[in-house]
């Protein structure tokens, strides 16, 4: 892939380069090799002297019932969140997919939470169902639920699932609303004279042309769920009760941060890296072969 | 499509209704929050409807700020996000234009290698690299700064990408054509592929600058004096572990105040923010 004619010129095109490729250098290649430096090194509780002790770090952490919790527990998440947000937006966008009056005005009123930051969206669903002043949250009580995600830590995980569900609807509901509009009208009209019910017609025609884009949204939930929710739970639970809303990067940041254990966050930073990594290849090899049924 | 709409019809605008509500409610209840008196919220007392202290609680949080926690008003928050968002939208379209320019429209040694280069750093978000980033800037003196908050930010291959693709669909016929006038190459881009990258700018600008005003996790750890926080970080801090001295008019205030720019700009310019989101993902 590239251009028949090109410009020559000895020095122009690294000028034009040089801002970015500085950038990259100082801010993204220095840091990341520096936390796989890091990883294999060991730094006393002063941080006085360190140590290298190669792998010592990761075997540590993956012998951690707690990092093996988190992981879990991320991947937990992940599922949650995707799930939730996926069939709510794509019930919204089969709808908003008919011939409908006022569907351009749906759309918007769609969308725009897009726009909203996880850490706000967090702070709007604490205030919704904060135990002692929540409006939802008294709702629950007077059902006899005892509600309290500041105790409770599967009320917590439910609390961080809801804000981060929540905010990624508008981003699902768009891809689906494009997804169901590059369906060829022919193929559901050819299944209606068929016979096929609405229902009928959805699952077998309209569901399979639809796996590419709901593969894609799951790839792209999962990395949302995994990086973008640090700011809902650090503004909602900070990661507890107990550890309950503990995800992969808040363990990262706590790690680093209040542990000050360094070459254990690095190493997590790592671990991490591959698991993007890993993800990301999914997602190429995926749009590489585009797959329909 | 095929059958007449009648009761389904009805029941899709229901539908849609009923989604347009659950993802409305909680901005509402955070606007009617903050204009209602403190008390009757941290009694749980909170009526559905608007209160009468609007004007009040925006006015002491845009310009006077809470008193116990972060000290400073909600204004000068205001601004550092906007400066936020601003310097990564248009930091990021201006490196990342002229190396795809140079990628696409030059053949030039070690070519291929920085474009790997350079498209490697989508794969990682910057939560992965966030500590030695931070020791970085650190070193570099920029704790604090507006280059600190932003530098780090920007070094990322989305709009390169971007840029690279759209160039490659222009016609080698426009190059040939401004050859033969006897621009050269800065004159051609200037004069020809800037004009025709207008809606992949104004697009990606629409991304960034959400992805810019929107960020968390960074601002966190760079900034520690209250008067370079960011509006998203000021909020967090707004709330106070024990729940009694928490101002939640104010801290609903400023939310609504957090959430205006973007979602105004997503609605206003929401054709440029659907062709950006589209672009940006593929």
């Amino acid at each position: 892939m590239q251009k028949q004619s090109v410009f020559h010129s000895p020095l122009l095109p690294f000028l034009l380069i040089a801002p970015q490729v500085g950038i990259v250098l100082v801010f993204f290649y220095w840091p990341a090799l520096q936390a796989v430096w890091q990883s294999f090194l060991l730094q006393d509780a002063f941080g006085l002297s360190t140590t290298f002790v190669a792998f010592e770090n990761y075997a540590e952490l993956l012998q951690q019932p707690e990092y093996f919790n988190a992981i879990v527990r991320t991947f937990a998440f992940s599922a949650l969140i995707a799930g939730s947000s996926l069939s709510f937006a794509l019930l919204l966008a089969v709808m908003a997919d008919k011939p409908l009056r006022g569907v351009g005005l749906y759309r918007t009123l769609l969308i725009w939470p897009y726009a909203v930051a996880p850490a706000v969206a967090g702070v709007l669903w604490m205030f919704m169902l904060h135990p002692s002043l929540g409006v939802l949250a008294r709702g629950l009580r007077n059902m006899g639920l005892d509600w309290n995600p500041l105790l409770n830590g599967n009320h917590a995980v439910i609390l961080v699932v809801l804000a981060a569900a929540w905010k990624q609807i508008s981003y699902n509901f768009l891809f689906f609303l494009a997804g169901l509009q590059s369906i060829p009208k022919s193929v559901l009209e050819a299944a209606a004279i068929d016979g096929a019910g609405p229902m009928r017609r959805f699952w077998t025609v309209t569901f399979p042309l639809l796996t590419p884009t709901i593969f894609f949204l799951i790839v792209v939930n999962i990395v949302y769920a995994f990086f973008d929710t640090f700011g809902i739970i650090d503004a909602m639970t900070g990661g507890g009760p107990a550890k309950s809303t503990e995800t992969l990067v808040y363990k990262v940041y706590l790690d680093g941060l209040l542990g000050g254990n360094l070459g254990s966050s690095a190493a997590q930073s790592v671990l991490l890296m591959v698991i993007v990594i890993g993800l990301t290849a999914i997602q190429f090899r995926y749009v590489e072969r585009k797959v329909t049924y | 499509m095929v059958e007449r709409q009648g009761i389904r019809g009805l029941v899709a605008h229901l539908i849609l209704w009923v989604g347009i509500a659950v993802v409305a409610f909680p901005v509402y209840l955070a606007f009617v929050a903050s204009t209602q008196d403190a008390a009757s919220i941290a009694n749980g007392q909170m009526s559905l409807l608007p209160g009468g202290h609007f004007l009040e609680t925006y006015t002491r949080t845009i310009f006077v700020g809470t008193s116990g926690s972060t000290r400073e008003p909600v204004g000068v928050m205001l601004f550092n996000s906007l400066v936020m968002a601003l310097v990564i939208a248009l930091g990021k379209i201006a490196i990342s234009i002229l190396s795809a320019y140079a990628i696409v429209y030059f053949r030039f040694p070690f070519r291929m290698w920085i474009f790997w280069m350079i498209f490697i750093t989508l794969m990682l978000p910057v939560e992965v690299r966030i500590y030695p980033t931070y020791k970085i800037a650190a070193d570099l003196n920029m704790l604090d700064s507006y280059a600190g908050l932003t530098l780090p930010l920007i070094a990322s291959a989305t709009a390169t990408l971007l840029f690279r693709q759209f160039f490659m669909t222009v016609p080698d016929e426009l190059l040939e054509a401004s050859r033969i006038d006897g621009a050269g190459p800065l004159r051609f881009f200037w004069d020809t592929l800037l004009p025709l990258s207008r809606t992949n700018i104004a697009a990606l600008f629409v991304i960034l600058f959400i992805y810019g005003w929107n960020q968390y996790l960074w601002p966190l750890l760079i900034t520690t004096r209250d008067d370079m926080q960011t509006i998203v970080i000021g909020i967090r801090k707004m709330i106070t572990t024990s729940d009694a001295l928490t101002e939640w008019p104010m801290v609903m205030a400023t939310a609504v105040l957090a959430m205006l720019p973007p979602v105004l700009v997503v609605i206003v310019m929401q054709r440029l923010f659907v062709h950006g989101l589209v672009e940006t993902e593929k």
